[in-house]
């Protein structure tokens, strides 16, 4: 790992209004991206994951603003970018990003070559022959076959996976700094998702990207990432490598969600399941967020919001139980199982430092759980 | 990989627009409503394409002035030198018909596509960016829609003086909410496809999204009000002249000759019916164009119409 951080969030605030209420998604999100990594942002819906990303793009919708915080990312801050002159220099030519759903990211009326091609002469001010070439290096890259004929093709000649490749063509085309996957996978089947996972895998090697991979598949996460976010309720409860959030969880909402994985849990067992709801966004939150659902929160969980406190160097938590003055409050089960394969170091990935090693470590966290 | 493999093999194909034309051409045509409207509106073409050999203006600087024999207030029924009878002051009918028809497609077309450019930028602006800018361009729409059309027609006729260049254009200021509202709503929906954010996040400037990424996918409902407009606008046009708006006596204009005769409506106590032809054939002409007009619409929205098209 290199280790310098490329994209530094530190406390970012971001609200919508809606109908005149004020909807705080992001409430001091902060996150560090280290350039050449695969960074994995988790969490449940409504936790904020999207809006991240997108306000990294100046992409939030019309009635959503940045109200503080700041997103360095090469010495300025994006979080001060209002003009969409400013934004049109970074979106697509130093961060770019891929949506969701392959079947409507593409525009069916334009010939898929085309639709990449836009982009590719935009930011590399090419002329018409010279980004056509790039197009076609860019679809033989990502695994499309006979790129001639698939550039002429309409998106509704491909394949959910060959349209997914295109999209990834279309973002990598101008040779982004760092890709943001918006839940790539979620749309597609299960062994096409294997297949564009090793895709963005094996170019974020090959064109030496950063990437931000959003996803609530934690099983993704594993196979993809050597490091991992877990967001909830607005903000970033926890980060370190792979190995340690999934291994030695700290945050009790991290134990919570791996506690109710399936494959973690034991045969013939009640699977967990977190109770409750997330806190409602519209109402300011006192205290540690996910107390009210947590068995295990105490007192301070209910008055005071954690700080952040820091477990190694790669790794942090904002919750009182790493306060030296907490109790010691005795993790879930499958935590301490967790922990135990650990300790044991029988398997479990790499730690991160290993680059591409370290995503191959990664599968056997999902084999290892099985 | 492999079933990918053996999709590539196909031919790169048409165009989508091109191909979705050619299957709506063939649902077109095999509707006998669309073949009689496509038959009227031809018909009409011709006529309007033909005029001058149809109609030998008699004097050729000045075509769309009908030809007239004396002064005689009188209309004259149809006979050997004036097919179609004349109206009162001897003009051809005929004539007026044939001159007529050019008019009746300058109004339509002029009207309508002039909505149309309008229709697109405003709904294009008030659709794309939302906003404050929307909500002005929809509230003057909803001004718009407010006051009945043929009043404040009439009215800003009066203001701009009478004559059809008037008429044409206060019906090019009425028009446009109707069409903006179509558009707007279209791009509202196309505005939060996935194509539309990613063409966004790869850095591509708002006009050209508009211009690129969305007109081409919203413009389908928009040629269908458009086509079914065309009549209506004739109508209004012709209701205009009528009431005296439109141009003066002479003038090849459908409205106009239909106005001339009101006088005529009604003949003499001893033949009610005596000058039929004075009212029935301009306004048998207006009717027929109209439905041609119409029918056409009804076919294209029977076809563009995604709730109507059935595959």
């Amino acid at each position: 790992m290199s280790g310098e951080t490329i994209l530094e969030v530190r406390d970012l605030r971001v609200s919508f209004s809606l109908r005149g209420r004020r909807l705080t998604a992001l409430r001091g999100a902060s996150l560090d991206l280290r350039r050449g990594e695969t960074l994995a942002v988790v969490g449940e819906s409504g936790s904020g994951k999207s809006v991240l990303a997108k306000t990294f793009l100046g992409m939030l919708d019309r009635n959503g603003r940045v109200d503080s915080g700041s997103i360095f990312f090469d010495g300025k801050d994006l979080a001060g970018y209002s003009k969409e002159r400013d934004w049109l220099a970074i979106r697509g030519k130093r961060i770019a990003m891929i949506f969701q759903d392959p079947m409507t990211a593409l525009n069916p009326l334009k010939t898929v070559g085309e639709q990449i091609r836009e982009a590719a002469a935009l930011h590399r001010g090419l002329d018409r022959a010279a980004s056509r070439a790039v197009v076609l290096e860019t679809l033989d890259r990502v695994g499309i076959p006979d790129p001639e004929l698939r550039y002429r093709q309409y998106p509704h000649e491909f394949s959910g996976g060959m349209r997914q490749r295109a999209v990834i063509a279309a973002a990598v085309a101008c040779r982004p700094e760092i890709l943001i996957c918006d839940e790539p996978t979620t749309a597609l089947d299960v062994t096409v998702q294997a297949q564009i996972l090793d895709l963005i895998k094996s170019l974020q090697r090959e064109l030496g990207m950063t990437v931000l991979f959003i996803t609530h598949d934690l099983g993704v996460v594993a196979s993809v990432a050597q490091r991992v976010a877990v967001m909830y309720s607005g903000q970033v409860i926890e980060e370190g490598t792979v190995r340690e959030v999934f291994y030695d969880p700290r945050a009790p909402y991290t134990w919570a969600l791996l506690a109710s994985l399936p494959q973690l849990g034991v045969k013939g067992e009640e699977l967990y399941s977190i109770r409750g709801t997330p806190p409602s966004l519209f109402k300011e939150v006192v205290g540690d967020a996910f107390a009210p659902r947590n068995p295990r929160a105490l007192e301070v969980d209910f008055r005071f919001e954690p700080p952040v406190f820091p477990v190694s160097d790669t790794h942090w938590a904002r919750t009182w139980l790493l306060d030296p003055r907490a109790p010691r409050i005795e993790a879930p089960e499958t935590v301490r199982r967790l922990r135990a394969r650990l300790a044991r170091g029988t398997d479990g990935p790499e730690t991160a430092g290993g680059g591409g090693a370290a995503t191959g470590g990664g599968d056997s966290v999902q084999g290892g759980a099985e | 990989m492999s079933n990918e493999n053996a999709q590539i093999i196909e031919k790169p194909s048409a165009h989508p627009l091109w191909k979705e034309f050619a299957f709506s051409m063939k649902r077109l045509f095999k509707n006998p409503l669309t073949i009689i409207g496509a038959s009227i509106i031809l018909f009409f073409l011709i006529l309007a394409i033909f005029a001058p050999l149809l109609a030998p203006p008699p004097r050729p600087f000045d075509p769309y002035l009908m030809p007239h024999k004396g002064w005689d207030m009188t209309p004259s029924p149809p006979s050997a030198d004036n097919w179609l009878g004349t109206l009162p002051s001897q003009y051809d009918i005929l004539y007026g018909i044939i001159w007529g028809t050019r008019n009746a497609f300058r109004i339509g077309l002029a009207v309508v596509a002039a909505n149309l450019i309008v229709g697109l930028i405003l709904g294009a602006l008030a659709g794309y960016f939302g906003g404050i800018v929307d909500e002005i361009i929809m509230r003057i729409a909803d001004i718009f829609y407010a006051i009945p059309t043929l009043v404040m027609a009439m009215a800003l006729v009066v203001a701009i003086g009478r004559g059809l260049t008037s008429i044409v254009l206060v019906l090019i200021i009425l028009g446009w909410p109707t069409y903006t509202r179509v558009i707007r709503s279209d791009i509202l929906v196309i505005r939060n496809m996935d194509y539309i954010m990613a063409a966004r996040a790869s850095g591509v400037s708002h006009l050209r999204i508009i211009m690129r990424h969305i007109m081409p996918n919203s413009v389908f409902s928009i040629i269908i009000v458009a086509s079914m407009n065309v009549g209506v606008t004739i109508l209004v046009a012709a209701a205009l002249s009528f009431l005296g708006l439109g141009s003066d006596t002479g003038y090849a204009d459908w409205g106009a000759m239909v106005s001339t005769c009101r006088d005529f409506i009604v003949g003499p106590p001893e033949n009610r019916l005596a000058y039929w032809y004075l009212v029935f054939i301009p306004g048998f002409t207006i009717a027929l164009f109209v439905l041609g007009w119409n029918l056409l619409g009804d076919a294209i929205r029977d076809v563009f119409d995604p709730r109507m098209r059935r595959r």
